[in-house]
């Protein structure tokens, strides 16, 4: 790969939409979901490129995934010291003009160390590192992200992370759910929040969130590891399908 | 600097023998000095020369047409995967690191074999485990198994390799010594294999990867010592400390490089470091080398040349680079803000010549160094103990008159339980490829391009579509079975691996084994390893299952004794088509249940209860005859049930191996998950009417080899009995699946078990003891 935004050559298989959409994965060193991430949006008949941390310049794009990873070896504390490189800059940039951002596990940390997103990732309640499948359940569907999955929907998703555990503090909490920034929560397989269901701790069962504008979000689940049923899951395509749709419906 | 004089008291701590240190006197036609005698001494452990191993290692069969780059040659062994692909793949023990520090044993243990595998030009892509402890009873057991099971999280997590699959036993004969065998595999095209050659009279040597400090001293010569009490808190500076991070950026970066076709030879700096990936480099090139260790960057101030040598510091890589092409390791390690320098040179002398500021400190024949250690005939005594457990027969005990409660007892037993408590901790969605996650027969991962690493700028194939190929792997090993008879437990170690593959719809590629045995000085730990290693000959060699690779650990011993002699044996395989993919659990109510294979081997005095999980638990007992393996009837098994496969027609297929028939039924009904708290359980109704004569606890659970539980949807069920008929294979209808019990009728008795309690006591033991 190449310092500069590199276009994947690859011809996707099918399109979802007549306008084939340009996503930019942010690459950290220990970065290792990015590839995940371009497999999934070129699995959705997208094109996806590495922005490599080091970059300033971001091109022509119309979205951004901020992908899992220990970057930079979370050293410090995840997220920590990733927020603090070049292309964070240039995507604080991107987001502040209404750019879609959608950070995913260690993304989702380094959105929240970034201060684009409210609250904080912590240790796992269990303080052991959490991998399995999850549901999540659907919020509202009035954010870019959750537009193709009615409130209530029950998405099947994996989780893999040490440090997932939600936390906000109760003013920030009201503030956001008056803001209606609460997205996805952890549930039951019949769609109840239960204590059971939460893997990790986070408080109010709280999965993924979004920002105050609605353009930036992060949850601690891994959607572009569930877009193929031959992999388990394709409910993660419904949550990408509503980044499609937007991005589409606004050009 | 004062050179220590060499006394005999010093070649005993080097783990030398006099004879060992004439050899050297003999090879140099000179006294070494102390840096020297370090470098034969790690040069010569079994770790790096299998001084005692080799002679029968040599029985192993090596070579199919799909064998790329065989045993031994490299550090991973290559084999063809079909349209161009390849797979290296190698298994690697980091057992006493483990018993001293286990969260950095095991972390640093799963760091080295990934090392190995993208050393060899692959794309490292899952990994898998094989793991054996004391019983968890005891406090102590605890600690090491939960510090091994997140240190080797923590590594796979960190890198982002899915750990896809393993197995875990837990035998009062592993207290003080647990067994960590890490297994990786990585996926190439066949012409991105590299070598670990010094090729080239003139070409720089570079050494990348972070500095080196004193960690890991000699690891490779403490690895071949027995474990005693002092071991663990003396050499704990023998434990190196991984970091998964660093080696990510060192992967990335060393894959990138390789794509550009700069490099000559690349090696990681392993076992004994940089002494070893130095002459090896040099003996395989059949060139010698030069290095300058001022060069060498280094953590630790005022480390000797002795330290420089055998430290064992992680995470380095040794790189031999084209002449003029410097730079591009310059601006590519830069790239990832990696450390490098420039430290030697290769040469045309044969010999590995090590300088500090100039000076001289080891002037050392590289070939004969790194092929010419001694060798070994070791004595073998068949053990006495064998006497006694071969006289066991099953009429010394009562039948079980509680199968309810027994069936419970075992599926509650930390080596049958569900290991979710284990791979709950492991990373293994990431990569896109884990099609079955830990918890079935065998893993299935999709190896599609992103698998693979880059091709040069300009290759004409860099954009080429990559068809996608499915690959099975599976651990397998009973120590029980071996300690009551090695050959055959050696070639059930083996074919448990070939059906756990054949349950998955998946034929046998190769084989890597890992051999934890006890003191090699020892004649009668010597005979069972001797005799292990002729079964697993035997059976890779019927199953065409060449091995490729693997690890010998000796001197596994805490001070009551050895361990049980432990072959762990992991098996690739390969799945053409994603309708194949097969798993154990049961899908749908209503379908027929079919055993294939005699539900008990007649021709087994012991009638299967021979070493059987259900002997041990319920009576307290490890003797007896374990299950024979019919090395002919196993093959043409599992090419009847792949056949079945291909045909569409199987729904599952689920082995029967520890605990016999009644935990793999159990299994079938509990085994599927669909996510957190939402198992996938669905009943059974079986009738084994036709077993008259036989003993209850034998029929349920004994553990016959042979023995495969697969469903049919109604339709097919006479189709598949006919073609068995005509294969000669014992296949019988059992059951049905459907309801909320498994239920099993035994001539005119009737047992039975909620789904749900049966699923609950799996699922949640191992939580229940460790999360107390």
């Amino acid at each position: 790969m190449t310092d500069t935004l590199q276009v994947s050559n690859d011809s996707p298989s099918h399109k979802s939409s007549s306008k084939q959409l340009q996503f930019g994965v942010v690459q950290f060193p220990g970065s290792n979901s990015d590839q995940d991430c371009i497999h999934a949006v070129e699995t959705m008949g997208h094109r996806a490129g590495y922005l490599w941390h080091k970059e300033t310049q971001l091109g022509n794009l119309d979205a951004i995934l901020v992908p899992g990873g220990f970057s930079y070896g979370d050293y410090l504390r995840a997220g920590a010291i990733a927020r603090l490189s070049p292309v964070m800059k240039a995507v604080a940039d991107f987001a502040e003009n209404g750019g879609l951002v959608l950070g995913i596990c260690n993304g989702f940390q380094i959105l929240c160390e970034a201060g684009l997103l409210p609250g904080a990732l912590i240790r796992n309640r269990s303080l052991q590192f959490r991998s399995e499948f999850v549901h999540l359940r659907v919020v509202h569907d009035q954010s870019p992200f959750t537009s193709q999955t009615p409130e209530g929907t029950l998405l099947r998703v994996p989780i893999a992370h040490g440090e997932g555990c939600y936390f906000a503090d109760q003013e920030t909490l009201q503030e956001m759910k008056a803001n209606r920034q609460i997205l996805w929560q952890y549930a039951t397989a019949d769609g109840a929040l239960e204590d059971h269901a939460n893997p990790n701790g986070s408080v109010e069962h709280i999965a993924g969130i979004c920002s105050k504008h609605g353009n930036v979000a992060g949850l601690m689940p891994h959607p572009e590891r569930a877009c193929q049923s031959l992999i388990g899951s394709q409910d993660g395509q419904r949550l990408f399908s509503g980044i499609v749709d937007h991005l589409t419906q606004s050009s | 600097m004062p050179e220590s004089p060499i006394t005999p008291a010093l070649i005993q701590q080097h783990n030398l023998t006099p004879e060992e240190y004439q050899l050297i006197l003999e090879q140099l036609g000179r006294e070494p000095n102390l840096t020297e005698l370090g470098i034969f001494s790690v040069m010569w452990s079994e770790h790096c020369s299998y001084k005692n191993t080799r002679p029968l290692l040599k029985g192993f069969p090596t070579r199919t047409p799909r064998v790329l780059v065989p045993a031994g040659e490299e550090n991973a062994g290559v084999i063809d995967i079909g349209d161009g692909l390849a797979v290296a793949f190698k298994i690697e023990s980091h057992n006493h690191p483990s018993a001293v520090e286990p969260f950095q044993g095991a972390a640093t243990g799963v760091g080295g074999i990934i090392r190995d595998i993208f050393t060899m030009g692959a794309r490292p892509v899952c990994a898998i485990n094989s793991l054996r402890f004391g019983n968890l009873d005891s406090a102590e057991v605890r600690r090491l198994f939960r510090g091994v099971v997140a240190g080797i999280g923590h590594y796979g997590n960190c890198f982002g390799i899915p750990t896809v699959a393993g197995e875990v036993f837990f035998d009062e004969s592993y207290e003080g010594n647990p067994l960590v065998n890490a297994f990786c595999l990585g996926v190439l095209r066949h012409e991105q294999i590299a070598r670990g050659a010094a090729k080239g009279i003139g070409n720089p040597v570079f050494y990348v990867g972070p500095a080196t400090g004193r960690d890991g001293l000699a690891g490779a010569a403490f690895a071949s010592q027995d474990l005693t009490e002092e071991s663990a808190s003396q050499q704990r500076g023998a434990v190196q400390v991984g970091d998964p991070f660093m080696e990510k950026l060192c992967m990335e970066a060393c894959l990138e490089l390789l794509a550009t076709g700069a490099v000559a030879g690349i090696q990681d700096m392993g076992a004994a470091g940089l002494t070893c990936s130095t002459c090896e480099t040099a003996a395989r090139g059949g060139t010698g080398i030069e290095i300058e260790l001022n060069k060498v960057p280094q953590r630790a101030p005022d480390m000797t040349p002795y330290e420089i040598m055998l430290s064992e510091s992680q995470e380095r890589m040794l790189i031999i680079v084209h002449k003029g092409r410097e730079d591009e390791v310059k601006r590519i390690f830069d790239k990832w803000d990696l450390p490098w320098s420039e430290i030697g040179m290769v040469a045309d002398h044969g010999r590995m010549i090590v300088r500090n500021h100039g000076i001289t400190v080891a002037d050392l024949p590289a070939a004969k160094l790194a092929d010419e250690a001694p060798i070994y005939h070791r004595e073998a005594v068949q053990p006495a103990y064998l006497e006694t457990t071969r006289q066991w027969r099953p009429d010394q005990i009562h039948d079980t008159q509680d199968p309810e409660s027994d069936l419970m007892a075992l599926l509650q037993s930390p080596s049958i339980a569900s290991k979710n408590w284990v791979f709950r901790q492991y990373d293994y969605t990431v990569r896109n490829g884990t099609v079955v996650k830990p918890g079935s027969d065998a893993a299935v991962i999709r190896i599609k391009k992103d698998s693979l690493p880059d091709l040069p700028e300009d290759a004409p194939n860099r954009h080429a579509e990559v068809p996608e190929k499915f690959l099975a792997m599976s651990v397998d090993g009973n120590g029980s079975y071996v300690y009551l008879d090695p050959y055959e437990g050696g070639k059930s170690a083996v074919v448990e691996a070939a059906r756990n593959l054949a349950c998955s719809g998946a034929v046998p590629l190769g084989t890597t084994d890992n051999l934890n045995f006890g003191n090699p000085h020892h004649p009668e730990l010597f005979w069972q390893l001797k005799e292990a290693v002729r079964g697993l000959a035997d059976a890779c060699t019927h199953f065409e299952a060449p091995v490729t690779g693997g690890n010998v650990s000796l001197y596994n011993q805490n001070p009551r004794g050895a361990i049980d002699p432990t072959p762990t044996v992991a098996m690739v395989g390969l799945i053409e088509k994603p309708e194949h993919i097969t798993t154990q659990w049961f899908k749908d109510a209503e379908d027929v249940i079919i055993l294939l294979g005699e539900a008990v081997d007649a021709q087994d005095a012991c009638q299967g209860l021979g070493g059987s999980a259900y002997l041990k638990l319920k009576h307290g007992l490890k003797t007896g005859l374990p299950p024979r393996c019919h090395l002919d009837r196993e093959k043409s098994l599992h090419g009847a049930l792949r056949g079945w496969i291909a045909q569409g027609i199987v729904k599952s297929a689920h082995d029967c191996s520890e605990g016999g028939l009644a935990v793999a039924l159990a299994e079938c009904c509990i085994s599927g998950e669909k996510a957190r708290h939402d198992p996938h359980l669905i009943g059974a109704t079986i009738n084994l009417m036709g077993q008259e004569g036989l003993r209850l606890d034998s029929l349920l659970f004994g553990e016959s080899q042979g023995r495969i539980i697969l469903t049919v949807p109604q339709a097919f069920q006479g189709k598949c009995l006919e073609q068995a008929k005509i294969l000669g294979i014992p296949a019988q209808v059992i059951g049905t699946t459907g309801g909320d019990h498994l239920s099993i009728q035994v001539q005119d008795k009737s047992y039975r078990w909620s789904v749900g309690q049966l699923h609950d006591g799996w699922f949640n033991s191992i939580h229940r003891i460790m999360d107390a």
